[in-house]
């Protein structure tokens, strides 16, 4: 809690510029809400965004998981397969020149207005994350150990499962930290793309309809729930990653 | 070159007997750019470990201890000449009949003591549990059943080490290869380990090929050292430790017979 003490305190510093700033009479009321604006937007809408935020949840959150799971797959079978790594790997790596934002209105001719392009979306942002530094984990590991595992006869699906995945487990995270933070966007993206519901949808209609106080409550919460997912994938690693925190006090 | 200190106190080798063999082995490594020069690591070295015996290898840093470690092992072939484990120079069949032990404990930080050393056995394809059962007596045997569940973070430099025999000896195999295996560790910590390690294989005879850089540990361990030269590393003097067992630590470094051969290898590693 002590450690948050500091960002805790630029934020209440920031809020207060952004006060400050809100109620000098030359800025508009319609490209600048006020905090307290903000805060009533969030009390008087809260079922709305709430509504909302489910949907976008659910979008970030299977797109997640459908990242997660390919790109971990992808990694280990670039581990283990070295021509598809090198096939596959400078590909992937140009791939992400492609702007997505892009993409996202093909996705959605293509898969229509329902959840499918935002899960497209959502899950291509977090691949490639979670792909380079998971790969990056499972080639780390200590080339006496995987000598260690030859001379106890390991088999290869053996020395996978035993040494190299736990040990890539610490990268994965990171990997993963970045994907959660940058799944929220995907979802926006998607939703921007063409939607019938979820904050996104709700932060551009608001916009459009003049609604300043609920765009910047919708991005509130965007934020808010950015930072809930990065906070919970830090607490998914202190469970499957303890020694970590041994190693690191040694 | 080859400048016997002693005459040889054993009579040759039977192959019954024989546990270990290298006859003429060499190991070359490619230089590193395309018009460096290749290293010699190893360089014709002959010698041979009877079953039950312990060979002590000494030499410089950089001779080619470890690569003459390996090639025992299985982990390396030679270039030219003949790398044996009971009468079979495959390097399969080597793998199968020796334990490998690293200057490096090489314990892996997510997995408890006990489970470190069950590895071994895991790797065997003996399940998760039974290879904890299996291995529990082992670690009552040798005093650690109290850090059975400490992970290796928790561990000290001397108790890690024991993990990695015991790991060592779990695998189950009749040769012993181990490579520096209390270099990492202080000086106090590793006199302790030696004598603990001593114990350990009065208790657990097993053919043993311990390289080392420190005379005096090749000393205290081996029936018998041998002297390699500084790279590319070729034997220089074979030492018979004829100094009775147990070997209490103490009175056996100031031992005169300890010290006259401590100074004739000393000598062989100046030469």
């Amino acid at each position: 809690m002590r450690r948050l003490l500091p960002a805790g305190l630029i934020l209440l510093a920031a809020i207060g510029l952004w006060q400050l700033v809100a109620s000098i009479g030359s800025v508009d009321d319609l490209t600048l809400a006020s905090p307290l604006e903000t805060a009533r937007s969030l009390a008087d809408d809260w079922q709305l965004l709430a509504d909302n935020a489910l949907v976008t949840l659910t979008e970030v959150a299977l797109g997640l998981a459908i990242g997660v799971a390919l790109g971990a797959a992808s990694a280990v079978a670039m581990h283990l397969v070295r021509p598809l790594r090198d096939a596959a790997y400078p590909l992937l790596v140009a791939s992400q020149a492609i702007p997505i934002v892009v993409l996202a209105p093909v996705f959605v001719l293509a898969f229509d207005y329902g959840i499918g392009p935002k899960l497209v979306i959502v899950a291509l942002i977090c691949f490639f994350p979670i792909t380079v530094s998971m790969l990056d984990g499972l080639r780390a590991v200590d080339a006496d150990v995987l000598k260690l595992m030859r001379s106890l006869g390991a088999s290869r699906l053996a020395t996978l499962r035993k040494a190299e995945l736990p040990a890539s487990l610490p990268q994965f995270f990171s990997g993963l930290k970045v994907a959660a933070s940058v799944s929220v966007i995907g979802a926006v993206f998607g939703e921007w793309a063409g939607a019938n519901d979820g904050l996104g949808r709700l932060v551009l209609l608001a916009n459009t309809q003049l609604q300043t106080p609920r765009v910047y409550a919708g991005i509130v919460v965007l934020t808010l729930m950015a930072v809930a997912l990065f906070a919970l994938v830090t607490l998914a690693e202190r469970v499957a990653v303890p020694w970590k925190r041994t190693e690191a006090s040694r | 070159m080859r400048t016997r200190l002693e005459a040889p106190a054993v009579e040759p080798l039977s192959i019954e007997r024989t546990s270990v063999a290298l006859s003429g082995a060499t190991r070359t490594y490619p230089g590193r750019s395309r018009s460096a020069k290749p290293t010699e690591g190893l360089a014709d070295v002959t010698l041979s470990v009877a079953r039950g015996e312990v060979l002590a290898v000494v030499g410089p840093s950089g001779c080619g201890k470890s690569t003459l470690l390996e090639l025992v092992c299985g982990l390396q072939e030679p270039d030219r000449g003949e790398v044996s484990v009971h009468g079979d120079n495959s390097a399969a069949a080597r793998l199968s009949q020796c334990a490998y032990m690293a200057q490096r404990d090489l314990l892996l930080p997510w997995r408890d003591a006990i489970a470190n050393a069950a590895l071994a056995l895991e790797c065997q394809g003996v399940g998760r549990r039974e290879a904890r059962r299996r291995a529990a007596p082992l670690f009552r045997r040798f005093g650690l059943d109290s850090f059975e569940g400490a992970l290796p973070g928790e561990l000290s430099g001397g108790m890690r080490q024991r993990v990695a025999f015991l790991r060592t000896l779990l695998a189950g195999r009749p040769v012993l290869c181990l490579d520096e295996p209390f270099a990492a560790l202080d000086s106090i910590t590793r006199a302790a380990m030696q004598e603990w390690l001593a114990d350990a294989l009065a208790g657990e005879p097993r053919t043993v090929v311990c390289v080392t850089h420190d005379v005096e540990e090749a000393l205290f361990l081996g029936d018998r050292v041998v002297v390699l030269s500084a790279r590319p590393g070729r034997v220089v003097a074979e030492l018979r430790v004829d100094l009775p067992r147990p070997r209490p630590r103490r009175e056996t470094v100031t031992d005169a017979r300890f010290v006259e051969l401590k100074e004739q290898a000393l000598e062989a590693l100046a030469a």
